[in-house]
């Protein structure tokens, strides 16, 4: 008889949409659910660990707590990843679970009601279609949203051991 | 809007599991005797408490049970009832059933209906079949009967003169004694009464018990004749051929009856071994319920009457201890809060943030000129001080007594002493020494298998004890202390000892490498061996569940290590030595390439720079290097870790030579950094477990640096044959 305290997703229930985080890959500009991100810092150095994959880049100090370091241009085989006193780390929330993903810049918070966004096609991207959550659309701009909390917690990103998860 | 009443189960699940070891605490030391009715009502009230809460949930199966426990406990409160030994037993039996209703609940574990209807029964029968009335002629109860020990052929007759007193104190008494034996209660003139009594038991026991209602000096006592020496002899040896039949696993109880001469005492055997069980009490400032249970039961036949004067002294004394011993539970009890885990994770993480920024804060100021700067310099340095105080205090926070521990183990040795038939007394000491929770709660499973044993194969069955010259209980010593940066716990028994030539038997048969000249403490270490059952016969107690194999290897994965001493006939004493936390290590930083990794001191042997020929290639597969006429296999750091080195050379940089395992190897590093002690920081809370690395640590300038799992580096080293390896 445990009890689960469940976050409700930051749906449009209520009409009004709900807020995403805007930030860019290389040319692309994509979302993740605002609810999601802790806070954002710049890139500074992290300690590599032996035998991770490349995007890993490593582990920080996060006041205290050991996060890992995901690059999504890596990942993602988007952009060049250089890394200067620009480049943005958004630190996320994910669980319980902290941590960082590398992108090129931040640009906006947008919130978008539930007509702006459009189911994803079908498409043979970088990423498995299954972490698309849709597409948004804001006067010109678009917007790739993402399920950050299931393309952080799945297997093929190996940040989380199975047995803990 | 509707509340949710389910998310307040989890409090009271919480509180319900705290006044159920609060209630088992209190029925421990309780005094059976002469019960303070305080403690009574403390027990009523966590009955009360819990009864309150299962109906607010609608748990009725709990609050059915504790409404019988409540009746029952109320009215011996009020003194309508004398508290006996059974009363006491149901108690415990009734809180036990209240635990596993509760996890019932709690976690859906299965719940048995019949054991619950047994209880019930026990308590209402109880609280409804006695009824002890002012007028009533004074009988021991019924209920009593079947505790009664069997007066056996040649048991003491004393007869008791009791002076005039109160109705209810004679029945307190009658009660009481009738635990010993057979009572029978005759009025005399002037309102007094005599009692005959009919027991096995000294006559010191008798008059320890009459002491708590009356002056001992207005007792009379008359006796039989006590049994000679010739039948007493006579009667152990029948009953020590009963419990020889059996078996005791390495143990051997039995020994020392052959040679024993039973008139000895311990000291004229020359003990050195075990102080006596008063002065590791009046050392523990200790007065147990043991002592009680002593003072009743104790076997010692009494060959010498001690002074009435001493007997209410200690009396008097034993009290006022323990009136001092209740008073500070319950200042603890309401001197403290109860904060989750992570909370005080937190603070440990942001304190240690604050030490890492004040460090930073300090540096940056060194070199600022002092004549100048004069003010800020004398501010830092006050910051410096506050910061390191206040890292003191919350590292604290973490911090428990050992009592946490050391409090469930009374019950355990009781029923397992009743069990199996022994008499154990259970002794303390060093309850408020403070241990990491983390390390707390992975003590206790070893703890528990090391005192199950001692209790099962260490301690002799009551008539093997007597003819070995010793006193009827034995004497179970659990002690925490601190050591320097260790804690040392030490499990001690005063039983029949390890059996030399049997484990080396057994460890022959097993395969083991023995020797007959090794030496004793070699051979206890054998009983770690994986497989190596301490028990030939499997009893209900012990023989299953974790083993020796699993005890040790817990204690080593804590850090920590095992120790036994042993001698044949004196008992068993098993040390265990634990670091105060797991949360600092003693670590060698080494540097590889870019990167600053930890190393845990514990397993660093030495470190050297090998000169070019000490380092053999073998069949291109992998090096060695000869340390002082032993070839090690060299294990290049940056091949398994996969980074660019200074050095590819091994000598050029650093070789450090490690043990694990009882397996060296030397790893090959660039440099060393020096020696510190690190805060470990668990990589697997937000990251996932890295072969090879057992942690993380944050060092003085902020930066994140890996500890190596030696252990694991060690072991697939050997599996290193080319340049990239897979851990």
């Amino acid at each position: 008889m445990s009890i689960q305290q469940t976050t409700k997703p930051a749906d449009a229930r209520d009409g009004s949409g709900s807020e995403y985080l805007a930030f860019t890959l290389g040319s692309e500009e994509y979302g993740i659910d605002i609810l999601k991100v802790q806070e954002i810092r710049g890139y500074e150095a992290v300690t590599r660990i032996a035998n991770a994959p490349e995007f890993i880049k490593g582990v920080i100090n996060l006041r205290g707590i050991i996060i890992p370091v995901v690059d999504m241009r890596i990942k993602f085989n988007l952009g060049t990843p250089t890394y200067d006193q620009f480049t943005v780390v958004i630190i996320l929330n994910i669980g319980g679970r902290i941590m960082g993903m590398v992108v090129d810049s931040v640009s906006d918070v947008t919130t978008l009601t539930p007509d702006q966004i459009k189911p994803a096609p079908e498409m043979g991207t970088a990423f498995n279609s299954d972490y698309l959550m849709g597409l948004g659309t804001v006067d010109e701009r678009m917007l790739i949203l993402i399920d950050i909390d299931r393309l952080m917690s799945s297997s093929e990103m190996g940040l989380i051991d199975k047995m803990v998860a | 809007m509707t509340i949710d009443i389910s998310q307040f189960y989890q409090v009271f699940f919480d509180e319900a599991e705290e006044l159920l070891a609060e209630k088992e605490r209190l029925l421990l030391a309780v005094d059976i005797a002469a019960p303070d009715a305080e403690d009574l009502n403390a027990i009523f009230r966590t009955a009360h408490s819990i009864k309150g809460g299962a109906s607010t949930f609608g748990l009725n199966d709990m609050s059915e049970v504790t409404h019988v426990l409540e009746s029952l406990l109320d009215r011996i409160r009020k003194g309508e009832m004398s508290l006996t030994a059974q009363h006491v037993d149901a108690f415990l039996a009734a809180k036990d059933i209240l635990k596993m209703q509760l996890d019932g609940h709690r976690n859906g574990a299965s719940v048995d209906q019949e054991a619950v209807a047994n209880v019930r029964m026990m308590l209402h029968d109880l609280s409804e079949g006695v009824v002890v009335g002012a007028h009533q002629p004074t009988v021991p109860s019924f209920l009593h009967a079947e505790q009664k020990q069997e007066v056996r052929e040649g048991a003491h007759r004393y007869k008791i003169e009791l002076p005039d007193l109160p109705q209810r104190d004679v029945n307190a008494l009658v009660d009481e004694l009738g635990l010993l034996g057979r009572v029978s209660v005759t009025p005399l003139s002037g309102g007094r009464s005599a009692l005959i009594i009919m027991t096995h038991e000294g006559l010191d026991d008798i008059v320890a018990i009459c002491s708590f209602v009356m002056d001992p000096d207005d007792l009379k006592i008359f006796e039989a004749p006590p049994l000679t020496p010739e039948q007493r002899a006579l009667e152990a040896a029948e009953r020590a051929r009963i419990e020889d039949e059996q078996g005791y696993g390495f143990f051997d109880p039995n020994e020392a009856l052959d040679g024993a001469q039973p008139e000895q005492t311990d000291d004229e055997r020359g003990y050195g071994f075990f102080q006596p069980i008063e002065q590791i009490r009046r050392e523990a400032g200790i007065v147990a319920e043991g002592e009680a249970m002593a003072s009743r039961k104790s076997p010692e036949i009494a060959s010498s009457r001690p002074e009435a004067l001493e007997v209410t002294e200690a009396a008097a004394e034993k009290k006022a201890v323990k009136k001092a011993d209740g008073a500070a539970h319950a200042h603890a009890e309401s001197g403290s809060i109860r904060v989750s885990i992570e909370k005080v994770d937190q603070l440990i993480n942001l304190v240690g943030e604050l030490v890492i920024t004040q460090a930073m804060i300090e540096q940056r100021s060194d070199g600022l000129d002092p004549m100048v700067h004069q003010r800020l310099l004398a501010s830092v340095s006050q910051l410096t001080r506050n910061t390191r105080d206040l890292q003191e205090a919350v590292m604290s926070i973490r911090m428990m007594p050992m009592d946490f521990v050391f409090s469930r183990f009374p019950r355990m040795v009781r029923d397992l002493a009743s069990k199996l038939g022994k008499k154990v007394d259970f002794i303390t000491n060093g309850a408020a020494t403070e241990l990491d929770k983390g390390l707390i709660e992975r003590i206790v499973d070893p703890l528990t298998h090391l005192v199950r044993n001692s209790i099962d194969h260490g301690i002799e069955m009551p008539a093997a004890r007597v003819a070995a010259g010793k006193s009827e209980s034995g004497r179970l010593f659990l002690s925490a202390a601190h050591q320097g940066g260790n804690i040392v716990i030490e499990v001690a028994d005063d039983g029949g000892g390890l059996n030399r030539e049997r484990i080396l038997a057994k460890a022959r048969q097993n395969g083991l490498p023995v020797s007959e000249n090794m030496s004793d403490a070699e051979v206890w270490q054998l009983i770690f061996a994986p497989g190596f059952s301490t028990a030939e016969i499997v009893t209900d107690v012990s023989g299953r569940g974790v083993g020796m194999d699993v005890v040790k290897r817990n204690i080593t994965q804590m850090g920590g290590t095992i120790d036994i001493r042993s001698a044949k006939g004196f008992g068993t004493t098993i040390l265990i030595s634990l670091p105060l936390t797991l949360a600092i290590l003693d670590g060698m930083s080494i540097r590889c390439g870019d990167e600053i990794y930890i190393l845990p001191l514990g397993f660093v042997v030495e470190s050297l720079q090998p000169a070019k020929h000490e380092v053999k290639e073998i069949a291109g597969q992998g090096r060695v290097v000869k340390v002082r006429g032993e070839y090690l296999p060299l294990v290049p750091l940056y091949q398994m870790f996969n980074i660019e080195p200074r050095y590819t050379d091994p000598s050029e940089g650093i070789l450090v030579i490690l043990e694990t395992e009882g397996r060296k190897a030397a790893l090959f590093v660039d440099e060393l950094v020096g020696q510190q002690q690190v805060v470990v920081k668990n990589l697997e809370s937000n990251y996932r477990k890295v072969a090879g690395i057992s942690g993380a640590t944050i060092l003085g300038d902020g930066g994140v640096a890996l500890i190596l799992d030696v252990a694991a580096l060690l072991r697939s080293s050997r599996q290193l044959t080319d340049d990239t390896v897979v851990l």
